[in-house]
């Protein structure tokens, strides 16, 4: 094994894990929801359990899982991984501060669900740990960066492969994305919870946090992309439609991804509505790039459907690789993120979005965004990169197959009732849905009850992900290694870099959006006379 | 750059349907005033009590005959827990908490508020039918989140 891969397979293995012990919590809080008696069914257990399934996944799945993706990428593109001792010093960091923040979490004293608004107050070791994780991911960026920097001196006006620049992009969304998190942690929250400051105001961190939140989502989202531009034309058996359009959709979401976090924000008092209609057209501006996507991958897909003998208007569908696991879970993905980014425009909308606001749509809405579109490309490209780098076949090739159907499967009835519930406003993040019997509440019961179904489903595809791989790892004898190949473009692009190559440029001008959309309403908020809050711990 | 015909058709279809659903809002938001709550208004947490009007939660009748209706969210109950209003009036609620965030969220209606300590929460709506509407908190606050609800009332004109 080479140090690249060691360096690449140890990042995958924390994000394996972590994927396995949050699809667990997620399986008995689907059932305790649906009134099904477990020994440990307690309010109590339950909103822990929400807690660590939350950090677990939505943190630590996908941040170990998209540092793996981006060694593999420099390292395959590239040829380079610059300071790999640095690397190790940022996996042990994030590994150890999730280590810390899980057993916090475990512990009890930290049950402030993932976005552990304030004053909610958790042990301290919960943002310790979380801080660790952070800057582990920092790390990252630095030896990302780093290595790029190093090609691009030895291949002046080269353009860069599009894979590196993907990733690159979601270098850039995440260090913007993390101030506005080191922000609210390590300024407003870790000097409160350990007693140094008395009091924190909620609506000041929060618009922190939703600083955060957004590029976050396209920090999961950027990586997937990756995929499904540089890799899966190829396995597909085509080629991607067009190289240079493909960055222009990088650079947008470089420009849009952090300008928006009003849009999470419509309900809270203390910010006027101009500014959250502002982050509005923002917010409409990035689903622009999404829908380039899906027109670039989806005409790669019919060209590869084509070169494989398809013909008409939709006969090239069936001659793509349905059984082959990383192009079901990408095709798969596309049509779930098709939902989910149609809800996201309803949840987007200035006004409609108090419709939905915190009910049960919002937790369908992530599930098919996150837990689908980003979660089973990813699961897909572990099946095809693990036997490459390991040199180990798939052990049970079948259950690779059958595994994306299953998730998508068991992800429709979890999400469509979530989503429907939503509407006839049941909130999200609550224990049981029953409300004392109360009436209004009990035509949610059923929808409940149908996505408790999903949740098994899906729990059976995450167990068949998970043993697979492991079994591959532990079981199949080691053979020949193969390489990452990437798709390659049906135009070539012109020789080298253009304007959309220039990340820093693009980075600056992403700057300038971020003080339009914030300077002045964090400068109001911060000056206006306020009362803020000393810290609560109901749990 | 060279953009392919078909890709370039879909480009400007996505940019005039991205630029419809923001004239639409923004049109809705002038004529209509549809904006989401924005109340910008702060309060001591810690003193509530001491002679706010959230002392004494409850509906008030202004002398113009305008309704607000004053109430407070607290690790896990409504305050008042009951509220009785007539149907077909537009009704004014103000909302705050003397502990962690909460929700009010009026199930059947267009008013979902976040309420924090240290500000006031306002939302409008008209209760167009009659009955019993079914108030949840959808923001988490503690162990008891999923117990912390309320009821309004709406009663047919006399
Ligand atoms: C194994 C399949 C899964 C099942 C059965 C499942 C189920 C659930 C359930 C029942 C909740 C609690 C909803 C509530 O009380 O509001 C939840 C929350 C959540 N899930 Fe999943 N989930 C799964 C996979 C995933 C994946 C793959 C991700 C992301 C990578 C994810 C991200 C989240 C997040 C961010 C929350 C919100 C936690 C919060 O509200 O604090 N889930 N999930
Ligand atoms: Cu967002
Ligand atoms: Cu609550």
């Amino acid at each position: 094994m080479t140090p690249a891969v060691r360096l690449v397979l140890s990042h995958f293995w924390v994000a394996v894990a972590a994927f396995g012990v949050g699809a667990m919590m997620a399986v008995m809080q689907a059932l305790a929801r649906a009134g099904v008696e477990l020994p440990f069914g307690t309010a109590n257990l339950y909103y822990l359990s929400v807690t660590a399934h939350g950090v677990l996944l939505a943190l630590v799945f996908t941040t170990f899982f998209i540092m793996a993706l981006g060694y593999l990428v420099v390292e395959t593109t590239l040829g380079r991984i610059a300071g790999p001792s640095w690397a190790w010093a940022g996996f042990w960091l994030a590994s150890i501060g999730t280590v810390i923040t899980t057993v916090a979490i475990l512990s009890g004293t930290s049950t402030v669900l993932y976005t552990f608004y304030p004053p909610l107050l958790a042990h301290p070791a919960f943002y310790i740990g979380a801080t660790l994780l952070v800057v582990g991911s920092w790390v990252w960026c630095g030896v990302m960066i780093a290595s790029f920097v190093s090609w691009r001196r030895a291949n002046r006006g080269t353009r860069p492969p599009l894979a590196a620049h993907g990733m690159l992009t979601a270098v850039i969304i995440w260090i913007l994305a993390t101030a506005g998190l080191a922000v609210e942690v390590v300024i407003l929250i870790l000097p409160w919870s350990v007693g140094l400051v008395d009091r924190i105001d909620p609506i000041v961190a929060r618009t922190y946090f939703w600083w955060f939140g957004h590029p976050l989502t396209y920090f999961w989202l950027v990586p997937a992309y990756v995929l499904w531009y540089t890799m899966i034309p190829r396995v597909a058996g085509g080629k991607l439609f067009s190289d240079a359009l493909t960055r222009v959709v990088f650079i947008q979401f470089i420009l849009f991804s952090t300008p928006v976090g009003f849009h999470h924000q419509f309900t809270d008092p203390g910010i006027a509505g101009g500014w959250k209609l502002l982050h509005t057209f923002t917010t409409y501006a990035i689903m622009f790039p999404s829908l380039v996507t899906a027109f670039t991958v989806t005409a790669s897909l019919e060209y590869a459907g084509r070169a494989r003998g398809g013909a008409g208007t939709f006969g090239w569908i069936g001659k793509l690789p349905w059984s082959d696991p990383f192009f079901s879970s990408v095709a798969l993905s596309m049509v779930t993120f098709a939902l989910g980014g149609f809800g996201g425009a309803i949840n987007a909308a200035y006004a409609m979005n108090a419709m939905i606001h915190n009910t049960a749509w919002v937790q369908g809405h992530f599930h098919l965004t996150v837990g689908t579109a980003v979660t089973l490309s990813f699961m897909g490209f572990s099946y095809w990169m693990l036997p490459r780098v390991t040199g180990r076949a798939l052990v049970w090739p079948r259950v690779a197959s059958v595994q994306p159907y299953l998730w998508f499967i068991g992800m429709q009835f979890f999400s469509i009732p979530s989503h429907i519930a939503g509407l006839m406003g049941m909130p999200r993040r609550v224990y049981t849905g029953e409300f004392h019997g109360i009436e209004a509440a009990q035509a949610w019961i059923p929808l409940v009850n149908i996505s408790a179904v999903g949740g098994v489903i899906l729990f059976v595809s995450a167990m068949c992900w998970v043993g697979v791989l492991a079994g591959t790892m532990f079981v199949m004898p080691r053979g020949a290694t193969r390489p990452i190949e990437y798709a390659e473009p049906m135009v070539a692009p012109p020789d080298g870099a253009s304007l959309w190559d220039r990340l820093g440029l693009w980075t600056a001008v992403a700057i300038v959006l971020i003080i339009i959309a914030y300077a002045q309403p964090l400068y109001h908020l911060h000056t206006m006379a306020r009362f803020p809050s000393r810290g609560f711990s109901p749990f | 750059m060279q953009v392919d015909r078909y890709e370039r058709y879909w480009m400007w279809a996505a940019s005039g349907m991205l630029a419809l659903f923001l004239v639409a809002i923004v049109v809705t938001a002038v004529s209509g005033g549809a904006h989401p709550p924005s109340h910008v208004e702060t309060i001591n947490p810690e003193t509530l009590d001491i002679g706010t009007e959230f002392a004494t939660p409850g509906v008030v009748t202004a002398p113009d005959g305008s309704l607000t209706v004053v109430m407070r969210a607290e690790l896990y109950v409504f305050k008042p827990d009951v509220v009785r209003l007539p149907v077909g009036r537009p009704v004014r609620f103000r909302i705050t908490t003397p502990d962690v965030l909460h929700g009010f969220q009026i199930v059947g209606t267009n008013v979902n508020l976040t309420v924090a300590p240290g500000y006031v929460s306002e939302g409008t709506t008209t209760f167009t039918e009659p009955g019993e509407y079914l108030v949840v908190c959808n923001e988490y606050c503690g162990l008891g989140h999923h117990n912390m609800y309320s009821r309004i009332v709406v009663e047919a004109a006399p």
